[in-house]
């Protein structure tokens, strides 16, 4: 029965998005809705206003850049919380867990 | 343990060291003139202190690169990346801004050039190298 279950699930998942992908545009077709002006001014004034001659490091870094600052939030959460973790074996501490013998 | 059995690798990895942290640096540098930037950049320094930390011995990588320091340089890439932010503040832009606030943008193509990209990608590649390699050395640590 679960077996059943799962299944019919699964291929009307599949199903449905088989159908949104058959709707989508070619890739490289002139009238998909990515290329919209957006798109365009980073090609046709990317270098003018940024200097840089790599348009993903202009996007990166420039346009986009608040963007990248998250992401470098997210590594020094990422490693804050390992050290939280981990960190009592490192920096020369003796670890809690140890010191309560077993 | 194991040190003298593998001759050849410690041979190879001291041969091969500084040609993979000068593409890592090189990478870092030519962000914004090609393929690359500070996260790959970063990723390859790092990685090639963790191939000495398992070629040779977590001890005496941690003397080339101390876990302490690596954690002070790591949080000191993010602070140089919003110190960057607060240069656009500052000069009567937005946060982060670059062109508009009249940084020499310098001739498209050459290394000085981009403005403030190359000094944000080098304040990334500090920062993703130092957060794995104190990853590395945080989850080695354990073990001893």
């Amino acid at each position: 029965m679960r077996i059943i279950l799962i299944l019919a699930m699964s291929i009307s998942l599949g199903a449905v998005l088989l159908l949104v992908v058959s709707e989508m545009p070619e890739y490289g077709c002139p009238d998909s809705p990515v290329r919209n002006e957006v798109a365009m001014r980073y090609i046709e004034k990317g270098v003018e206003e940024t200097g840089a001659q790599n348009l993903v490091s202009a996007i990166l870094t420039d346009y986009r850049a608040f963007d990248t600052l998250g992401e470098v939030t997210v590594l020094f959460v990422a490693i804050v919380a390992a050290i939280a973790v981990l960190g009592c074996y490192s920096l020369g501490r003796t670890c809690p867990v140890d010191e309560e013998g077993d | 343990m194991y040190k003298e059995e593998i001759l050849i690798l410690r041979v190879v990895v001291r041969f091969m060291m500084p040609f993979i942290q000068i593409y890592g640096c090189y990478i870092i540098v030519s962000g914004h003139l090609g393929p690359g930037g500070g996260f790959a950049g970063g990723t390859i320094v790092a990685a090639s202190m963790i191939l000495y930390a398992l070629t040779f011995d977590v001890d005496r990588a941690l003397d080339k690169v101390p876990h302490k320091h690596a954690t002070m340089l790591e949080s000191l890439g993010g602070i140089w990346f919003m110190s960057c932010g607060i240069v656009g503040l500052l000069l009567g832009g937005n946060f982060l801004a670059n062109g508009q606030i009249g940084v020499p943008l310098g001739t498209p193509g050459r290394l000085l050039s981009g403005g403030l990209v190359p000094v944000i990608y080098f304040g990334v590649g500090i920062k993703v190298a130092m957060t794995i390699m104190s990853l590395y050395f945080s989850l080695v640590e354990e073990d001893r």
